[in-house]
């Protein structure tokens, strides 16, 4: 596989960006390349000049490549432990100052995130309080998050994880077997709402009690976390909370002095400070 | 006058390894001096849903304090690391750590040939790889990268490995610089710890 030069990543990024409105100069190096390495090779492209020509030529392909792009790889109830941590600590929390809990779901892939949300919310009894708002630049892949379809063999590993967060019943009672496929109870996602979004260059569209946007920002280099980390911060009602995942950190960037670390364990952060 | 033709040229070590790797770990930090100033960057495989513990344990013999690093830190002089669990862990320009949750490479998060390739990418010739025990083939095609920009390559003798399966590997798709027992790895980092010494 031919080394992929960073030149060449430029012409395809402001390529993709003067035509499509999609600004990708600032994702993270190394897997960013991966990506573009993968789409050379499942396409059978030559060259990234091969890739860039396509997308010249034609528009439709955009939304495929768009959706090879990003990394959809997820799994419910990843990190149990910070699950019980949101169950246990978090969520009851917001409740202690509301009767609502609005949530924003950023970069929600595939939705097996969500419905671990879900899940949580209707073992606590707080399915109806929640409104949830589930983004990703995919729309492909909030399709298939609508649909709540998903290989019967990704089962074990979730049930697995789910186990270790000690859920009150068992994950089964949560879908039904199909062909080799798995079908989510539809109900869980009736205070759900799925919308396309960017969050590169984004505005606040709203404000919530709780963001949640774990192992996203990984993808993104500094300066579009600290970006993004921003906008989360104006998103964010006072002593409201930003979750990020298990191995990324908020320390280091412009906003971390209107938060405080909730829980570094699980990087649950509070904002103290508009 | 050292055997190994250092020339002080190596600004980082990557280690990768597997199943027999932890006791070779254990015996290679516990000998290293505390001013040894080279980052080591560890890819280890182990299960992916136990966080704590693995790290813990490296650290009860180690003569200089492990961390998992967290995506975006910096890579320090001086500094151990060990590849944390469920995430990929690559090296990127300008000396810095990414985390990824791609796909498992080879059955393991981290791979090993992910960890390796980004530091040759990041490091060039700059990098010494070291692959040790293991009982599959990670780590291969990420020596063969090492080698290729130019760093030096070592793999634990297959001989002297619990399962080798893994240096072997190595060993076939790439002319490995050296091949060394335990004994020879421990004495290895105490020749780049005495070269880094004799340049000042």
């Amino acid at each position: 596989m031919q080394e992929i030069e960073i030149a060449e990543l430029k012409k395809l990024t402001e390529i993709v960006r003067d035509k499509y409105r999609y600004d990708f100069s600032n994702y993270a190096m190394s897997s960013f390349k991966r990506r573009i390495q993968r789409i050379l090779e499942l396409y059978r492209f030559p060259s990234i000049d091969a890739l860039c020509k396509k997308l010249q030529d034609e528009p439709l392909f955009f939304k495929e490549f768009l959706s090879e792009i990003t990394v959809n790889v997820t799994e419910m109830f990843r990190d149990p432990s910070f699950w019980r941590v949101l169950r246990d600590q978090v969520l009851p929390n917001i409740l202690l100052n509301n009767n609502n809990i609005s949530i924003w779901h950023a970069g929600c892939s595939s939705g097996e995130e969500v419905f671990s949300l879900a899940i949580t919310l209707r073992e606590m009894g707080l399915l109806e309080k929640v409104k949830i708002i589930a983004t990703d630049i995919d729309t492909a892949i909030l399709e298939k998050a609508k649909s709540g379809i998903y290989p019967l063999k990704n089962m074990e590993l979730n049930q697995k994880n789910y186990i270790r967060y000690q859920g009150t019943q068992t994950l089964e009672n949560y879908y039904k077997e199909e062909n080799g496929k798995v079908i989510m109870d539809k109900s869980l996602m009736a205070n759900v709402s799925f919308q396309e979004h960017n969050l590169v260059n984004s505005r606040p569209f709203s404000k919530f009690d709780l963001i949640l946007c774990r192992n996203v920002m990984i993808y993104f280099n500094q300066t579009l976390q600290n970006n993004v980390l921003k906008m989360f911060h104006e998103s964010l009602f006072k002593y409201g909370y930003l979750i990020v995942g298990s191995k990324e950190s908020l320390i280091w960037c412009d906003i971390a002095n209107k938060f405080i670390v909730v829980n570094n364990e699980e990087k649950i952060y509070k904002k103290i400070r508009d | 006058m050292s055997q190994y033709n250092l020339n002080n040229q190596f600004r980082a070590v990557v280690i990768g390894g597997s199943a027999g790797s932890f006791q070779v770990i254990n015996k290679i930090l516990a000998s290293l001096p505390k001013d040894f100033d080279l980052p080591i960057i560890m890819c280890l495989h182990r299960l992916k849903h136990v966080r704590n513990g693995f790290v813990e344990a490296l650290n009860i013999k180690s003569t200089k304090e492990i961390t998992e690093p967290e995506d975006k830190e910096t890579i320090k002089k001086g500094h151990i690391y060990l590849a944390p669990a469920n995430y990929h862990l690559q090296i990127e320009l300008g000396n810095t750590f990414s985390l990824s949750t791609d796909e498992m490479i080879n059955n393991s998060r981290p791979s090993i040939d992910l960890t390796l390739e980004t530091a040759a990418y990041n490091y060039k010739h700059r990098l010494i790889g070291i692959l040790l025990s293991g009982a599959n083939k990670d780590g291969a095609l990420g020596m063969k990268k090492i080698k290729e920009r130019g760093g030096l390559t070592i793999v634990q003798d297959p001989k002297d490995c619990m399962i080798d399966t893994m240096p072997s590997a190595a060993l076939k798709i790439t002319e490995i610089d050296h091949t060394l027992n335990i004994q020879e790895l421990i004495n290895f980092f105490k020749e780049l710890y005495k070269e880094s010494k004799s340049n000042y």
